[in-house]
């Protein structure tokens, strides 16, 4: 994973807006006639103030979604049923803190340093993706992430790895390569229990029942609630929107899911074969909106397991740091 | 007060304090570009960049992360302060290269001046 597809929005949006009537109008004009033809943006280039700023958030709240999202799969690593399901276990999580280095760099070519996301996350300032806030109970838990968040996010990576930034989508395409190993060995390992047994059929029903709410979550509110895209869309910073993500999401897995025999506790869930796109029961939005603020089952655990590994870290991480270390620090350059 | 189902998590007994952390500037250490060369006589291709307190450990680094898939025989790094690029914004400066047609074999024609010359040679040949 883990991009989540849908971006927090952050309270101080006035003062942006101030800036953004700074941007010199030629200047916008340029920008937004490189955009519609196609061309890609880089670090060094002009760009409108709230360019910089929501594609900072973006890649950022992507960032910090690949950490901590390794962390309900990453603790069943010592618990994996298997030497082959360990292995692929160990190098998926690897795989997710790497995809978060990749994009921690690919947000530090915008102005913004490591540290200070780090440090954003740890304050509860800068969010992650909702999913991550809820435990994985059993092993079933992990073959419904491993499948279906990933596939999930595959569907928003793809999407955006089609958009304005260079650095971005350069580290989207190294991405979704390894992405397409997470899909596969978590549908695997997801068939194995749905062709099993009827105790783990049972378990696996079970965790898929746990997990279709926040899976309906993952893109976000609906878009006639979610609004103001529009510039962010002419701009390829959001490549479709959450209503359409949801839908292609649906269209790919749930015959993949039912074809196992398996259900999904939504009875509404079905396509409308006339209009061709799938209709549901509204998730909950108010839950979804109290695990952003930071109610959800997890967020303290996601949070306090990130503070541990930075505070037993440090010691570490200043013992290797030599005289001249930091001369001539600089931002990645692409 | 931990009701955790992660078995490490209760381990580490966290929720001990609520004090904030905070990550220093600079604690990240120094910033590396890396360069990845995917099989010896190919050229060592940017691949994207590592955070490290020195060349040396860029390169473990760099290794464990654009290095433990596919092919590779080779990486670099550098610190990316000491690139040096052109500013982007003159790329202009580049501009008239696709008009140097003398810089390019496609700028010069040389089968038509020789069909010329046969054509023109022909009827004294055939005398
Ligand atoms: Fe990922
Ligand atoms: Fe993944």
């Amino acid at each position: 994973m883990y991009g989540g597809g849908y971006i927090f929005e952050e309270p101080n949006r006035v003062q942006q807006r101030e800036e953004q009537l700074h941007d010199d109008p030629e200047k916008l004009a340029a920008f937004e006639m490189r955009i519609a033809n196609g061309e890609k943006i880089e670090p060094g280039d002009w760009m409108p103030a709230e360019y910089r700023r929501q594609l900072i958030r973006l890649i950022e709240q992507h960032a910090h979604s690949e950490v901590i999202g390794a962390l309900p799969e990453g603790t069943w690593i010592t618990r994996a049923p298997g030497f082959k399901r360990k292995l692929a276990l160990i190098a998926k999580v690897q795989d997710e803190i790497g995809h978060g280095q990749l994009l921690y760099n690919a947000a530090e070519t915008l102005g913004k340093s490591r540290e200070a996301m780090i440090n954003d996350l740890l304050s509860g300032k800068s969010k992650y993706s909702n999913v991550f806030n809820y435990p994985a109970e059993t092993w079933a838990d992990v073959t419904v992430i491993g499948f279906l968040i990933d596939a999930a996010a595959i569907v928003n990576q793809v999407a955006n790895a089609k958009g304005s930034y260079g650095p971005y989508c350069r580290a989207l395409e190294r991405i979704c390569y390894e992405e397409s190993f997470h899909l596969k060995q978590g549908h695997d390992a997801f068939i194995e229990l749905a062709t099993g047994t009827p105790g783990q059929k049972a378990m696996l029903q079970d965790a898929l029942n746990r997990w279709w709410q926040p899976i309906m979550h993952f893109f976000g509110p609906p878009d006639k609630v979610s609004g103001h895209s529009e510039k962010l869309m002419q701009w390829k910073v959001k490549m479709a929107s959450n209503d359409d993500m949801r839908n292609q999401f649906l269209e790919a897995y749930v015959p993949k899911i039912r074809e196992l025999g398996l259900t999904l506790p939504d009875p509404l869930l079905n396509k409308n074969e006339e209009t061709g796109r799938w209709e549901y029961s509204d998730p909950d939005w108010d839950l979804f909106f109290e695990v952003i603020k930071g109610n959800g089952p997890c967020n303290k655990e996601r949070l306090d397991v990130r503070k541990w590994a930075e505070e037993h870290g440090r010691w570490i991480r200043k013992a290797l740091m030599k005289e001249g270390t930091f001369e001539k620090k600089a931002m990645p350059v692409a | 007060m931990n009701d955790s189902l992660d078995p490490r998590i209760n381990r580490l007994k966290l929720n001990k304090t609520d004090d904030p952390c905070k990550v220093e500037e600079g604690e990240n250490w120094n910033v590396f570009e890396v360069f990845h060369q995917e099989k010896r006589g190919a050229h060592h291709e940017h691949v994207g960049c590592v955070h490290a307190p020195d060349a040396g450990l860029a390169l473990v680094f760099a290794k464990e992360q654009f290095g433990r898939r596919k092919k590779c025989v080779n990486l670099w790094v550098v610190r990316s302060a000491d690139i040096l690029a052109f500013d982007v914004e003159d790329e202009d400066m580049f501009a008239n290269n696709l008009e140097k047609t003398y810089r390019d074999a496609s700028g010069f024609k040389v089968m038509e001046k020789i069909n010329k010359f046969k054509a023109q040679a022909k009827p004294a040949n055939d005398k």
